[in-house]
């Protein structure tokens, strides 16, 4: 019982993570239905700028407690990642607003190679490990483990989700980016600036994807510059499962992907009697993510893009 | 918005002077020849940190040549390393290697991956070129019968079977789990020692696995958990082996942790912090400090690149051993090279340097190492 209670834990805070990234993706596919492949890597980077700015604060004030300091570093880190997402946008995405569907999404690619590799310069192609400054309480449940920094995930993925819903649905902004997901023509003929309400959405997903990495890179203990591409990809799968464009969506598509993960890798060994071992456990999450799209093309709780198809 | 033909005929008329023009240049240099050896390893992607380490510690070997001045069949030689990234990936490893022998490349130093050294090494079998890898050892490399494939690190037959024997007799485990990345390198050390393990008396109670990109390893190490071990064995490289290190401890998994030469880097100690303490590895080959020509290495290397990371004194080694058979040969002719790389006897840095048969070296050391107070220190070495 305390095996699985631990693999429920383990998949909730995996699922937290994914949930928290695929946020950004679903949020820009929402509106513009783009892509944006170079998110993974604005997480990435929110964690490596923390990362540094955490280092230089160590470096000149030993003596300050470790919570601050991770502060200090994400603080730095969401406008850095703002700033980026919103360049991103104005340079790569822009241009090509009115262009084929295709052309955006090889530039979000591009844009993504090109990140990796300005990272790989600035950063150094070794892993840079994550001090180990914040508290590390550990609880035990049922002989099942769980530390302060994975309720904390838990916790702030959760919240993140609700703010974002909550600005979606009760604020002007939120009102206007429903307007220009709708169709950005008549949201513009209505007095909506469809530029300033993408961009906003860009400097949000961004400044969410900032608190992500440097979640990400304190749990797991190391960033890299290559970190961005798995998380990525993973989180994009998360947010197909659940219904890209919908935000609850991400969020439960996240969790199910991170507890159908843990489960597998944890179970299918056993189940199989070792005929299938926890190597399979990607194939048994993309498993899940076909059945899934055969029933539900347009993902669990997803409703607008099998009619836009 | 095609090219006009005029265009096209500008274009042509450029490149033909060009192409005169470095014709002209080659004739005056004539007197120098130039011999092109590849270097692969992964320059980007998760291990692109070793395998920078592994292409500076070839292209030391070269730029030390390159000073002494080297001459063969009366004429200078200028070498000229190629080095090429296959990402740790063996898909891309293949194109590279083709790629180099279309370049027309004499020797290849790598891969440094087994995953990525065993497809790459057809390659060059068909080329005819000698390809001798600093780091892979996976046994599979030298055992498909290549007159080409050589390697100078021991293998992960008697390293596996070196930590297996360890691991029963030294540290006393009789629970034993055992995780590989899915590599050839992680599953075939896992493999043997598995093998030794049991053969010495152990019971493996669980066998696991992940891969060469993963940070999360929850699941698999709480099915472990399940399973109470006394030591939990990795296969793999230090990306992962780090985290592997925390989240055992944060899972309060209690078993000792033991890995080959993927984890017995400097890394690993970072990336793995405070829990890295009393972990152990081996390394095949001796401690860097033990090696003949060590020390004066890594102060000739570190003035260049700074620290070593793990490979770069066999790459090093690998380059000298290619041009010691080349002097010995008196020719770069990559069948002639062949020809006298069975009887190569060369000094390097990691220790003598000799051949068997199929191509590994001989009477290659494993040394077992634990992390006390923050770094490797020498357990044993195990010969």
């Amino acid at each position: 019982m305390d095996i699985f209670l631990q693999q429920l834990i383990n998949g909730l805070v995996l699922g937290s993570i994914y949930a928290l990234v695929a946020l950004g993706y679903t949020m820009v596919y929402g509106i513009l239905e783009l892509i944006n492949f170079a998110h993974g890597e604005v997480t990435m980077i929110g964690a490596m700028v923390a990362l540094s700015v955490i280092g230089l604060l160590l470096g000149a004030m030993p003596e300050l407690p470790g919570i601050l300091v991770v502060l200090a570093g994400v603080l730095v880190a969401i406008p850095a990642c703002m700033l980026l997402g919103y360049a991103i946008e104005k340079i790569a995405y822009r241009p090509l607003r009115k262009a084929p569907r295709l052309a955006p999404l090889i530039t979000a690619i591009g844009v993504s190679i090109i990140l990796q590799n300005v990272a790989m310069l600035v950063w150094g192609r070794q892993y840079v490990s994550f001090p180990r400054i914040l508290p590390e309480g550990r609880h035990e449940i049922w002989g099942a483990h769980i530390t302060d920094l994975q309720i904390f995930i838990v916790v702030l993925s959760l919240s993140v989700m609700a703010s974002l819903w909550l600005l979606v649905q009760r604020t002007r902004l939120g009102r206007a980016m429903r307007a220009t997901a709708q169709s950005k023509e008549v949201a513009a003929l209505m007095g909506v600036n469809v530029d300033k309400v993408i961009s906003a959405t860009f400097l949000i997903g961004s400044a969410i994807a900032a608190i992500a990495g440097v979640m990400v890179s304190a749990y797991y203990g190391l960033a890299h510059y290559y970190m961005g591409f798995l998380l990525g990809l993973k989180a994009f799968s998360a947010a197909v499962l659940g219904g890209i464009g919908n935000i609850a969506g991400a969020m439960l598509g996240g969790m199910l992907l991170g507890m159908i993960e843990a489960l597998g890798a944890g179970y299918i060994g056993d189940l199989t009697g070792g005929f299938l071992g926890s190597h399979y456990q990607d194939v048994f999450a993309f498993f899940v993510l076909i059945l899934v799209l055969v029933f539900r093309p347009s993902g669990l709780l997803g409703e607008r893009v099998a009619s836009r198809a | 918005m095609g090219f006009g033909r005029r265009n096209t005929l500008i274009l042509s008329l450029i490149l033909a002077g060009a192409l005169s023009g470095c014709g002209k240049k080659a004739e005056t240099d004539s007197d120098i020849t130039v011999i092109k050896i590849g270097s692969v390893s992964p320059l980007t992607g998760p291990q692109a940190h070793i395998g920078k380490d592994n292409e500076n510690g070839a292209r030391l070997a070269v730029d030390e040549i390159h000073a002494q001045g080297l001459t063969l069949g009366g004429k200078k030689i200028k070498l000229e390393l190629l080095g090429e990234d296959d990402q740790a990936d063996p898909k891309t490893a293949t194109i590279v290697a083709q790629k180099l022998v279309d370049q027309g490349v004499q020797a290849v130093i790598g891969h440094l991956n087994s995953g990525t050294t065993i497809p790459a090494s057809k390659y060059y079998h068909d080329a005819g070129i000698p390809q001798i890898s600093p780091s892979a050892t996976a046994i599979a490399y030298t055992a498909q019968g290549y007159k080409t494939a050589y390697r100078v690190m021991a293998n992960d037959e008697q390293q596996g079977r070196a930590l297996g024997q360890f691991a029963v007799g030294k540290m006393g485990a009789k629970r034993i789990a055992v995780v590989d990345d899915r590599t050839a390198y992680g599953q075939g050390l896992a493999d043997e020692f598995e093998k030794a393990a049991k053969a010495a008396g152990g019971t493996i109670v669980a066998r696991e696995f992940t891969n060469d990109r993963a940070t999360d390893f929850a699941a698999i190490l709480t099915s472990i958990k399940g399973k109470s071990p006394d030591l939990l064995f990795f296969g793999g490289m230090d990306p992962q082996g780090g985290p592997m290190a925390q989240q055992m401890k944060r899972l309060g998994l209690n078993a000792k942790l033991l890995g080959g030469d993927g984890l017995q880097n400097i890394n690993f100690i970072k990336l793995a912090g405070t829990d890295a303490e009393g972990v152990t590895a081996s390394s095949p080959g001796l401690p860097l400090e033990a090696m003949p020509g060590g020390p004066a290495f890594k102060t000739r290397f570190e003035a260049k690149y700074g620290a070593i990371q793990v490979y770069a004194p066999y790459a090093y080694d690998a380059v000298q051993v290619l041009v010691a058979a080349m002097k010995k040969a008196d020719s770069a002719d990559p069948a002639a090279v062949l020809a006298v790389l069975p009887q190569t006897d060369h000094q390097g840095v990691s220790g003598q340097l000799r051949f068997d048969a199929k191509g590994d070296t001989q009477g290659g050391a494993v040394t077992v190492y634990q992390v006390k107070n923050g770094a490797w220190a020498v357990l044993e070495t195990v010969k």
